[in-house]
């Protein structure tokens, strides 16, 4: 029964979008108040459906109703409670439930708090919303119904791939379609823009906390995303280049352009149309990137023609919207007036320059990954692009914006002094030759691009904080003068600082992951030891052990740093009978910013057990460096001037809000 | 294996013929994970060397993985394969062209640069300079020529041509 009220619900909700697609778009231009206010009750109501419906299925995977084939296909009675929440959408069409979800709640967000929107904008967007709402409850309830039965209900389910009983995925599909799918509303508002043929640095402001709230959680889900393979896969891993990844990077990339480009619209009112084309793209890449995950085309070109349905649609789907998007835009872009006169050598002027770069990664990993699919559909010949082509390409393109980086928010608006700035960031370049020298002398031999990197990295610190101690006269002014500029400074300025110190603390981090660590693949028996890097392990013996619906086999490693005990690691392999399939779970201990990690082979005939040991420093500021980013970004969302919805001087408010 | 922790716990022999079980129980499984240390050799350096051709080279049958990061029975083969070739006295290309005689291109994670891959090679920086060529070219098209005293520094165009004329003398 629950799973029909879920399905109805869902019904429901795209009748209601279906409204909301239509009727407020038309009001807008008719100029009718009364339909144009249908846009903000309907975006609620689709959203209490939609809720309606995902805590429907929810509910379906926690009572373990096989009768419902998603549930039989992803789920087993024997599963801790959690696992059965999040195997929710650890599948194709409940994550799909998730994407419209989280769609809804954004809609309902600009709904409720856009009250100081202009009406006719806030009409158009929520329309625009609502269309992309409607195309995947189509998707969904055509394709990928998630509450479909199954006449003779089994009494037990397959069980969920092992790979994702893990606290992982409680965290990381909502994280990440946060951000793919907060990006919608940018476009949605880029969409109203062009149809309304007008645009202001007002619609700049709204545009931009949106932007940076879904930057925030995409940046985070990344991470998230990037730890989880690290720690479950095995052999420690963090990135691998592979399209999956890759279609969440190319948001990642085109929507960190958006967030710069629409700074310089809402401060100078210039960039305008570029800003209205990276928002348009940003959400055509995440949808791209839905498309890439969810056709199967990745698998092989072949394997999306085997099973079309979903695949087209979503094909489908891409096409309409980003076909439709890129047409409006080129018919209704050349009304929007440019504003905004700049000098090259100016804050816009690198702001631009950060755009061509960001774009120009953004396209090498678009093309990167797309490339061997379109040869192979195009002349049959099958390439791989993998790791070793991004490093070629995607790094150093990285690089050399990271080397830029610092001029942009110490260069003044309109015309900048480029010979100034350089003066005033000759401190962070001292400290960057120290450190390459340091490198250098520590390292020896290796890698000639390693000390210049661990100097590119200080000097993007140093460079980020250089902005900072200018403005609140540190090291000039008495300690508590400072402190008090320091918090009269905008948190637009410290949120800058944050995600530029997040962007050198990652760069340190996988400098000293790739090039500092150290592995060993040997086979132990019990009472053996090994050592790596001054660690001493020794096995203590093996065991083997039954989980809820898993067995194990562990293996207990008492560990010594110097002959001091630290501690016991106990990696372990899973083995689900439902599945008949293994998993790796390895053991970790963190030594400060760095990393033991230690994962378990077979065991050979003789008793002994093959494992993989790393030493891993600075590994563990990967991920801090993308919180660092992810903070940076709440920090400069939660500046007054940028709240959601916070309230604007009478005067503006006047000016901007004819109606309600 | 449930019937195995049973026993453990009851008899104290069971405890020697432990490893020998578990080594049965797990028999059937697959490898947990790629480059087991039966495939490792002793020379260091040529070992090194094997590791970073294996991360160069696509383990076929898997979705993006090199035969570095594979657990697959076919990584492992290549990965043996690899080891011999160079133990066999192969530089590094030879081992690559050998394995691209026999498997294609496809092998490769990096592609090599020939008529199919040019444009993803020359997308990167063709995309940089295009781009940075586009904003030159806008940039002079809606720069006014300053009123005179409005502005006299020079364009950015001009600092160029200066510095190359300081530098390098009239040409």
């Amino acid at each position: 029964m629950i799973a029909e009220l879920g399905h109805y619900a869902l019904v429901l909700a795209m009748f209601l979008g279906l409204i909301q697609a239509t009727v407020p778009v038309y009001g807008a231009r008719r100029n009718d108040p009364v339909l144009m206010g249908l846009a903000a009750p309907t975006a609620i109501g689709q959203f209490g459906f939609v809720v309606f419906a995902f805590l429907a299925l929810v509910t379906c995977y926690v009572q373990s109703d096989f009768s419902v084939a998603t549930v039989f296909e992803n789920s087993h009675s024997a599963m801790p409670l959690v696992y059965k929440i999040t195997s929710t959408w650890g599948n194709h069409e409940g994550s799909m439930l998730l994407w419209v979800l989280i769609l809804a709640i954004f809609g309902a967000l600009v709904a409720a708090f856009g009250s100081n929107l202009p009406i006719r904008l806030k009409a158009n967007v929520l329309g625009v919303q609502s269309w992309i709402a409607v195309a995947f409850y189509l998707f969904i309830l055509l394709t990928s119904n998630p509450f479909l039965r199954i006449a003779d209900a089994p009494l037990e389910g397959r069980d969920l791939n092992p790979l994702l009983q893990d606290p992982g995925l409680a965290i990381h599909p909502p994280l990440l379609y946060l951000g793919y799918v907060g990006f919608s509303i940018t476009f949605s508002f880029a969409i109203a823009a062009l149809i309304d043929g007008h645009v202001d640095a007002a619609w700049a402001r709204w545009v931009r906390p949106w932007a940076l709230l879904a930057w925030t959680f995409l940046t985070l889900g990344i991470a998230m995303g990037s730890y989880w393979a690290y720690y479950t896969l095995g052999w420690g891993g963090w990135w691998f280049w592979d399209p999956v990844e890759n279609a969440s990077l190319m948001p990642w990339l085109a929507g960190t352009a958006l967030l710069h480009s629409a700074l310089v619209m809402e401060k100078r009112n210039a960039l305008k149309v570029w800003t209205i084309l990276l928002a348009i793209l940003t959400f055509s890449l995440s949808l791209i990137g839905t498309f890439l995950v969810r056709s199967g085309v990745l698998t092989s070109v072949h394997a999306f023609a085997t099973d079309p349905t979903r695949g087209i649609f979503i094909l489908a789907i891409l096409t309409l919207f980003i076909g439709g998007s890129l047409s409006l835009f080129a018919w209704r872009a050349p009304l929007l007036k440019q504003g905004g006169l700049f000098a090259p050598i100016s804050r816009e002027g690198a702001l631009v320059l950060n755009n061509l770069f960001l774009v120009t990664t953004c396209g090498t990993v678009v093309f990167g990954t797309l490339y061997p699919l379109i040869l192979e559909a195009l002349t049959g010949l099958k390439i791989s692009v993998g790791a070793p082509f991004f490093n070629w390409t995607f790094v150093p393109l990285f690089m050399l914006l990271m080397l830029a980086v610092p001029f942009g928010p110490l260069l003044a608006w309109k015309r900048g002094d480029l010979l100034g700035v350089a003066q005033r960031l000759f401190g962070a370049a001292a400290i960057a030759v120290v450190g390459i020298a340091v490198t250098f002398a520590v390292e020896g031999g290796g890698p000639v691009l390693v000390p210049f990197a661990v100097g590119l990295a200080l000097y993007l610190m140093a460079g980020a904080a250089t902005e900072l101690v200018e403005r609140t006269g540190l090291l000039k002014v008495p300690f508590g003068t400072a402190l008090a500029r320091a918090r009269g400074l905008p948190r637009s300025a410290w949120g800058t600082a944050f995600a530029h110190i997040g962007l050198a603390v990652t760069l340190l981090g996988i400098i000293g992951e790739t090039q500092w660590g150290a592995e060993r693949i040997v086979e132990v028996k019990p009472g053996d030891t090994i050592s790596i890097h001054r660690y001493d392990f020794h096995l203590d013996g093996m065991t083997t052990r039954q989980g809820p619906n898993y067995r194990e086999l562990a293996a207990r490693f008492t560990v010594h740093h110097g002959g001091d005990l630290i501690g016991v690691m106990e990696p372990s392999k899973r083995t689900f009978p439902s599945r008949g399939t293994d998993t790796n779970e390895a053991a970790l201990m963190s030594r400060g910013f760095a990393q033991l990690y230690l994962s378990l082979g077979d065991v050979n005939a003789e008793g002994a057990v093959a494992i993989r040991l790393y030493y891993k420093p600075l590994v563990l500021l990967i991920w801090l460096g993308a919180v660092v980013m992810a903070f940076g970004g709440a920090l400069s969302l939660s500046d007054r001037r940028l709240r959601v919805g916070a309230p604007r001087p009478a005067r503006g408010r006047a000016a901007m809000q004819p109606a309600e | 294996m449930i019937k195995l922790n049973e026993k453990r716990s009851s008899a104290m022999a069971m405890k020697l013929l432990r490893p020998v079980l578990l080594a049965l129980a797990l028999v059937s499984a697959v490898p947990a994970w790629a480059v087991l240390p039966d495939e490792m050799l002793s020379d260091p350096a040529l070992e090194a060397r094997a590791r970073a051709l294996s991360k160069e080279l696509r383990c076929m049958v898997c979705q993006n993985q090199s035969i570095d990061d594979s657990a697959a029975p076919l990584a492992r083969d290549l990965r043996v394969l690899v080891r011999e070739r160079l133990t066999a006295g192969d530089s590094d290309q030879q081992v690559l062209d050998f394995l691209v005689a026999r498997y294609g291109e496809f092998v490769l994670l990096k592609p090599p640069f020939n008529w199919h891959t040019a444009l993803l090679w020359l997308i990167p920086p063709g995309a940089l300079i295009g781009g940075a060529l586009a904003l030159f070219l806008i940039g002079r098209n809606r720069a006014r020529p300053p009123k005179p005293g409005e502005d006299e520094r020079l364009s950015q165009a001009e600092e160029a041509r200066l510095a190359r004329l300081l530098q390098g003398g009239e040409s």
